[in-house]
């Protein structure tokens, strides 16, 4: 059995209607996410991953069920579990180093000035931006603040890190380097994460596992796929992988067909407590297998 | 702004300080000496009447009168002759004085009306009902109450201050980015450690916009509440200086007045400067 760190337990997120009613984003989610593992959820915009992430932070609480991080159920924010915002959220008062600081102050509200200094500038080190710690937010590009946004992240030493589409503000080249440096870090210090993703490509380089969400309202999550390309894959040559292509297919076979359908049409056997778990296997580059051919196998939990 | 731009808009203003002040010194010079008066009923009349010359003063007694002032601002000859720097420092301790004390209130108070919308609720029909009053209808019951006019002016600035930094504060706590209080609640953050690392600075700027107009607003009503309660401060002075007709120093005076009010609004706006940061 894998080491489970976060287990969703049947949430759900209902919004009353303007009709009288109600809407439901999601209902009946359930997702184990195992330690050290980086997961990237992808769907449709409006779909609800927003709010499971936020209900994963704990600054938004579901309607119905429950998460379990390190067997606990959650009741709030912890500082187990680290944000790394869509908008950056950088403090525009405060220097990088101040933004960086105030957060090592916070986890470790007893440590000396020196000290929280110290962590802080260990950490703007890690995301490479050395140098720059004077500065403030309005004097940074676009990346350099989120590189911030994720030295702040990890300065606290967090069991997960919860990205909501961080880099997608960002321009391709400036991305391609960003998503390197944070599969680096997370590889090295064994980082859970759990990220939203609107790119396919990012998802396939940065995933263990890929969680696909259908179309809300009543979204559901339809598969995981497990990323079959190695674990020393690198940035830019994934696409020369033999199963590259399977991959992607079936994600944007899924963006494109299947995430509307799912809902009204789900698979035979279909168990949202164990959404099935889909290993796209075939190519050289794979473990040993049965067959050569390229496959979809779909296998419960 | 260029530097030839701000040169032209320099010019501009100088030639109309310069037309100001011909127009203004040809309108109170003299229409000649009258004909044929007896001296004994000339020297009765003044110069006004005998040399056909304006009771307005013109630029260059003002220029004069000035110039009295600025060469000793502080004399002390008795209560009604007074230097204008004395009358000055009156008026702004009691701006300051009353300033102050609705900084103290407005800014708790706004910081809970901002952070609870109970409370924005419950005090939002007396800020509405009292934000309208004219400072200047309090005098009569703070005189009644306190028995003493020269707190009575000073109570007339703190609730003509109180509002627009109530206003402005609880404005300002209230919205505060959801992203910045989203931070502070996954850093685990107490609630007085977020009031002043988080909310303060974020609200800072608008808070100054309050504190800035307030100054202004209790600059303006210094003046009148002076000219009602008598004794001290620039408002008496001017009142004091239109009783002893002296058109001079009562122009001396709104020139004062001016350079004094755009001083404060300065260094409010100087304050701004330093705690609004962009993003
Ligand atoms: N406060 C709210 N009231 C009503 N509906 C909401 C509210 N917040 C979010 N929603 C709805 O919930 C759905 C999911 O939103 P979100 O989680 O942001 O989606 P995603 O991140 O997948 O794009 C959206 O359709 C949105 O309109
Ligand atoms: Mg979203």
């Amino acid at each position: 059995m894998e080491d489970r760190l976060i287990s969703i337990e049947g949430i759900a997120k209902r919004y009353p209607a303007a009709a009288g009613g109600q809407t439901t984003i999601f209902e009946d989610l359930w997702l184990r996410v195992g330690r050290g593992e980086f997961v990237c959820v992808i769907g449709h915009s409006g779909c609800g991953k927003t709010t499971v992430l936020n209900i994963l932070a704990g600054l938004d609480a579901p309607s119905a069920g429950a998460v379990i991080v390190d067997g606990r159920e959650i009741s709030g924010p912890s500082l187990d579990r680290a944000v790394i915002f869509q908008g950056h959220a950088l403090l525009p008062w405060k220097t990088v180093l101040g933004n960086v600081a105030y957060a090592v102050a916070s986890r470790w509200p007893k440590a000396s000035k020196a000290e929280i200094e110290a962590r802080a500038t260990r950490a703007i080190a890690t995301v490479g931006l050395a140098g720059a710690e004077g500065k403030r937010p309005a004097e940074l590009s676009g990346g350099m603040k989120q590189r911030v946004g994720i030295a702040r992240a990890l300065a606290i030493e967090p069991k997960i890190l919860l990205m909501d589409e961080p880099f997608s503000a960002l321009d391709a080249l400036t991305r391609g380097t960003l998503q390197e440096e944070a599969r680096r870090i997370c590889r090295e210090t064994g980082q859970t994460v759990y990220m939203i993703t609107h790119d396919v490509d990012e998802a396939i380089y940065l995933a263990d596992k890929i969680v696909l969400m259908t179309n809300g309202p009543g979204a559901r999550i339809a598969e995981i796929v497990v990323n079959p390309l190695p674990a020393d894959r690198r940035q830019g040559a994934i696409h020369h992988d033999p199963n590259y292509y399977a991959l992607r297919n079936h994600l944007i076979d899924f963006l494109v067909s299947r995430s509307k359908t799912f809902r009204d049409d789900p698979p035979a056997g279909y168990d949202p407590r164990h959404p099935p778990v889909v290993r796209l296997d075939g190519g050289v580059a794979a473990p040993p297998l049965p067959s050569a051919a390229p496959k979809l196998r779909a296998v419960a939990t | 702004m260029t530097t030839t731009a701000r040169l032209q808009a320099l010019a501009v203003s100088a030639l109309i300080l310069a037309v100001f002040l011909a127009l203004w010194q040809i309108g109170v010079s003299g229409s000649g000496p009258a004909q044929e008066m007896d001296p004994e009923y000339a020297k009765l009349m003044g110069a006004t009447a005998t040399q056909g010359k304006s009771a307005m003063p013109g630029p260059l007694d003002v220029g004069r009168t000035i110039w009295g002032h600025l060469r000793d601002p502080f004399y002390d000859k008795g209560p009604n002759d007074k230097g204008i720097g004395i009358q000055l420092a009156h008026s702004v301790a009691r701006v300051g004085t009353g300033y102050l004390l609705a900084v103290l209130v407005a800014i708790p108070v706004g910081f809970l009306v901002g952070m609870s919308p109970l409370m924005s609720r419950a005090l939002d029909p007396y800020i509405q009902l009292l934000k309208p009053v004219s400072p200047l209808a309090w005098m009569p019951l703070a005189l009644y109450t306190i028995k003493d006019s020269g707190i009575s002016a000073v109570f007339v600035i703190f609730i003509c201050s109180l509002w627009p930094m109530l206003i402005n504060t609880a404005f300002g706590v209230a919205s505060v980015r959801r992203e910045w209080l989203n931070v502070a609640r996954t850093l685990e953050v107490g609630p007085l450690r977020r009031a002043f690392t988080i909310i303060l600075p974020a609200a800072a700027p608008t808070i100054l916009t309050g504190m800035r107009i307030s100054i202004g607003i209790a600059w303006l009503v210094i003046v009148a509440a002076e000219m009602l309660v008598g004794g001290t401060g620039i408002g008496y002075f001017v009142w004091n200086e239109w009783n002893n007709l002296s058109i001079t120093n009562v122009i001396t005076s709104i020139l004062v007045i001016g350079i004094v009010g755009m001083i404060l609004d300065q260094l409010l706006a100087q304050a701004q400067r330093l705690v609004t940061f962009p993003e």
